[in-house]
């Protein structure tokens, strides 16, 4: 067989972080490669490189594609050659036909006019190759994800594709949608179209692929051919996780663990935009004086859904369920309420949710406690900047001063100063999204450092992550959350990234049969912010 | 928590590099270069306006500054700055109202519909008017902050609807005039209370100077006291000449409009307010979160600030100041016209974006905006003396307009 694609010694990074390191990665004629790994682990990075999102030149390594070296500039340099992405968040216009997404671009037309029939007569022809039966005039707002799906499919077809990415397809698709997408691949195969596939799913994945690279930290680990036999889930697990977790936790010296301080109880949380979605299932936990309990899953698992729905109700409706602190029920019906009851939440998106990135460190740290900085609603403003330099000193906020912009300071600085801003409320409990999403080793190093000593204080605090590693590095006690339910709990010192990802698969395999599965976690974000604007 | 527990986390690499001894003095030379660069936009925009007030006393030969026309000035662009305050709360809050004009003119036909028609003294009407507007400005609001439809829309929808009350309540008729005591709030003149100063104003001139003393002496105590705490603050010369320059321009115009008739009403009411939504906008916790919702709505949400009822109230607050320019332009008209407050919300947007507010929120100052206003004020009286007709007037303003958010957008892009 021939590659139609090589990619050599490719290196990318991100101001100071590494998100490739010398990946060499091929795809044969009519092969059907799969990509796995973490999240962060680097394949939306590799497949941005070979797509030309990020343009030749900002990164190091060589692109092959047809056996020729390629210099894309960008999406479209890739696009003429046949390489067509298909992204997670589809990228349709909703409120516009089949086929006018089809032929939005290249839209067959005379003298700027566009040929109507002609554009139904080639969309009718895509959606018979993709299996759909849709009029091409229907809105896309009016198919399902899945279909929508296969009309991405077919728009790829419409541009002469060669090799086609798709990036976790079946993700929000139920089992049905996923099948016959997986069958049409292997069809395409036949017809020798390449494809890259990116999946969690590793049934999915053991079932079409021929080859399965395997990519941690931004590097190649391995990569299988499945045609040889002898590739099972495990072994890709056990490649997916396997790494080297010294030193880059702060140990955990006898933590004074107490009664619990924060419970959680049957709670429920359908989706804001669609009420008979359920979201968040009957999730109970709990959370110990001086503990630090990680919740653990994969990205769209419902926990940020979760965290936000219990602080003031910043995401959903319908939201049911008990919370306690201290065994006595607490009022969480408002942000400000949830703050008084003695909450706070570290948004995983610090830019959007987080700060004001127009203003300076003092007013950001002062922002959710105003009070304690002003006396009959006047700002005090000397007080203000002595709260506001205590904490630029104490969490070694990197800065001229703390009249610095928040949106000039490093990531790793700005989550300090979200941090900064939750501690001056002086919450009991802390509910801390991705902490350290977007943050160098060392400010990282520094986050976990804190955390630690929240706890000592005798706070309960809360980390989701997607990061397994850092979950076992940190916490001492994890739950595990798929689709929206808590499927597993360990003790930090019995979990292992092996255990925890099985509960995944686990539950990803029982919930494939029928059941649909929940959005991707950007489209719960964004419909949590459209909460936040609209009540 | 109480503060000390948490000690600095001790990381395993730290990226800051200790300051050079030799670098010190160059570093301070930048912190000043610093300083005036950061603060460019204030000293610019107030310089700009010196510099039309300068064109326009050569170009008409002194007229611009004399006391008849200073006092002019005054009366002319009170309500715009009066209205420009609440304006200015509402584009900091990432909105916009455009129903403004057509309020104060609707407002201005209730009160001599009040006052003339059915003879209600001028205080009960005043707050009756007042208390309107505030309704008003929440019924605006209420759709707004609680249902998050466009205030462009929702607002859009108020001008037509009040410019079409205010036809309906005066039947496309002029209503007036209106008893003197409610002119006086327009156009007239604290009274003098020395015995004996011969046709000399000292009551007006002698507030005119405390005023000016008062403005140096905080800003003195507000240095001393950052001084005081450490706190950098701009270097001294700055400092002495912005004061001396503050104390010899408002002592100027104090002295030179108390020459005509001694202080206006109107004036007095404008100062309280300015001084009132200054402080309200840099010092107090509503302020602050006012500024919040306008940089950034979410996260202002998650940080525990009710953000849809503070939209809600600086509509209300706007409705308000809407009012009072209303009443302001009635009672220096002496009649209530359909046409009232026709294109005032242009010029008070107009204050505000020249002001250097953001068109994006939770950017804008009250002095910025009460320059602005000003600027706008002095290029309309200005040409007017120079016998500009209305026609290219406009044009020059629309230019100003582009320029000074041009200049404000050019900046932020450096």
């Amino acid at each position: 067989m021939t590659a139609i694609l090589e990619m050599r010694g490719i290196s990318k990074s991100f101001t100071g972080v590494k998100a490739l390191r010398d990946v060499s990665f091929s795809v044969e004629k009519g092969e059907i490669h799969a990509l796995c790994g973490e999240n962060g682990a680097g394949k939306s990075t590799l497949m941005k490189v070979l797509s030309g999102v990020h343009p030749h030149g900002s990164y190091e390594g060589q692109i092959l594609f047809e056996g020729v070296e390629r210099q894309f500039r960008d999406i479209n340099d890739s696009e003429a050659l046949g390489i067509i992405i298909i992204h997670q968040e589809l990228a349709l216009i909703p409120l516009m036909s089949i086929a006018e997404n089809i032929f939005l671009t290249r839209t067959p037309a005379r003298l700027g006019v566009i040929d109507q029939g002609e554009v139904y007569a080639r969309t009718r022809e895509l959606l018979r190759k993709v299996g759909l039966t849709e009029a091409p005039d229907t809105l896309i707002t009016n198919i399902g994800v899945g279909k929508q799906q296969l009309v991405e499919i077919a728009k790829a077809l419409s541009k002469q594709v060669k090799l086609l990415i798709l990036d976790e397809p079946t993700a929000s698709l139920n089992e049905n949608d996923s099948q016959a997408l997986l069958d049409l691949l292997l069809e395409f195969k036949a017809q020798g179209i390449s494809s890259i596939l990116i999946s969690h799913k590793l049934n999915e994945v053991s079932r079409v692929a021929d080859r399965i690279t395997v990519l941690r930290d931004g590097r190649t680990v391995d990569t299988m051919d499945c045609r040889e036999g002898g590739v099972d889930e495990d072994r890709i697990i056990r490649k997916m996780v396997d790494r080297d977790l010294e030193h880059r936790y702060p140990t955990r010296e006898n933590p004074q663990i107490g009664a619990p301080v924060f419970e959680v109880r049957d709670w429920v949380v359908h989706h804001p935009l669609h009420p008979d979605r359920e979201m968040v299932k009957n999730v109970s936990m709990h959370v110990r004086r001086g503990e630090i309990v990680g919740i653990a899953g994969l990205m769209g698992a419902g926990r940020t859904e979760f965290a936000m729905s219990l602080f003031g109700r910043s995401y959903g409706t319908r939201i049911g369920g008990t919370a306690t602190l201290h065994g006595k029920p607490l009022d969480l019906s408002s942000v400000p309420r949830a703050i008084d009851a003695g909450l706070a939440y570290v948004t995983e998106d610090r830019k959007a949710l987080g700060l004001l990135l127009g203003e300076d460190i003092r007013k950001n740290v002062s922002l959710a406690n105003l009070a304690g900085v002003s006396s009959r609603n006047v700002i005090d403003d000397i007080n203000e900047m002595r709260v506001a330099d205590r904490y630029r000193d104490r969490m070694r906020i990197r800065s001229h001063s703390i009249y610095q912009d928040t949106g000039k300071l490093s990531g790793g600085n700005q989550q300090k100063v979200v941090l900064s801003k939750w501690l001056f409320t002086d919450p009991e409990v802390l509910i801390l999204d991705e902490p350290t999403r977007g943050i160098d080793v060392g400010a990282k190093y520094e986050i976990y450092c804190i955390i630690q000593e929240l706890a000592d204080q005798g706070k309960g605090v809360i980390v989701i992550s997607s990061e397994m590693p850092e979950l076992l590095g940190i916490t001492d006690r994890i739950y595990v959350m798929n689709e929206g339910r808590f499927v597993g709990e360990f003790p930090a010192a019995e979990a292992t990234q092996e255990r925890i990802m099985r509960a995944i698969m686990q539950d990803a395999a029982r919930g494939a049969s029928g059941q649909p599965v929940p959005q991707q976690g950007k489209d719960a974000r964004e419909t949590a912010r459209e909460g936040a604007l609209t009540p | 928590m109480s503060d000390n527990t948490l000690s600095p986390a001790t990381a395993p690499a730290a990226d800051v590099a200790p300051p050079v001894p030799g670098k010190v003095a160059e570093l301070a030379d930048r912190a000043h270069m610093g300083f005036i660069k950061s603060h460019l936009r204030d000293y610019g925009l107030t310089l700009s306006l010196f510099a039309i007030m300068l064109f326009f006393e050569l170009v008409t030969g002194g007229t611009l500054l004399r006391p008849l026309n200073l006092t002019n000035l005054v009366l002319q662009n009170s309500y715009i700055v009066i209205m420009a305050l609440g304006m200015l709360l509402v584009i900091v809050s990432g909105h916009i109202d455009l129903s403004v004009g057509s309020v104060a003119g609707f407002v201005g036909a209730v009160a001599a519909v009040l006052m003339v028609q059915y003879h209600l003294d001028f205080v009960s009407a005043s707050i009756l008017c007042l208390i309107l507007g505030g309704l008003i400005g929440a019924a605006q609001g209420y759709w707004i902050a609680y249902f998050g439809i466009p205030s462009f829309i929702v607002t859009l929808a108020g001008m037509l609807v009040f410019k079409g009350l205010a036809l309906a309540i005066l039947h496309g008729q002029s209503l007036g005039p209106f008893a003197t005591t409610f002119q006086k709030l327009s156009s007239g003149f604290i009274p003098e209370l020395l015995p004996n100063t011969g046709g000399h104003f000292f009551t007006s001139i002698l507030l005119g100077v405390i005023l000016a003393l008062a403005m140096v002496a905080l800003s003195i105590r507000g240095r001393l006291r950052q001084m005081s705490h450490k706190i950098d603050v701009e270097p001294v010369a700055f400092f002495a000449i912005k004061n001396l320059l503050l104390f010899a321009v408002i002592t100027y115009f104090a002295v030179q409009i108390a020459s005509h008739h001694g202080l206006p009403n109107v004036l007095i009411i404008m100062t309280i307010l300015i001084v009132l939504y200054g402080f309200m906008t840099q010092r107090t916790v509503v302020g602050r979160q006012i500024y919040a919702v306008g940089g950034n709505v979410r996260a202002a949400k998650l940080s525990g600030i009710r953000t849809e009822r503070l939209t809600f109230l600086t509509f209300v607050n706007m409705g308000a100041l809407a009012a009072l320019g209303g009443l302001v332009f009635a009672a220096r008209l002496n009649t209530a016209t359909p046409k009232a407050g026709q294109g005032f919300e242009l010029e008070v947007i107009a204050a505000c974006f020249i002001g250097g507010a953001s068109a994006y929120g939770g950017v804008g100052k009250v002095a910025g905006v009460v320059v602005g206003a000003l600027i706008i004020g002095v290029l309309n009286n200005g040409m007017s003396i120079m016998g500009v007709g209305i026609d290219y007037q406009q044009v020059l303003k629309g230019l100003v307009l582009l320029g000074a958010v041009c200049i404000d957008v050019y900046n932020q892009k450096r």
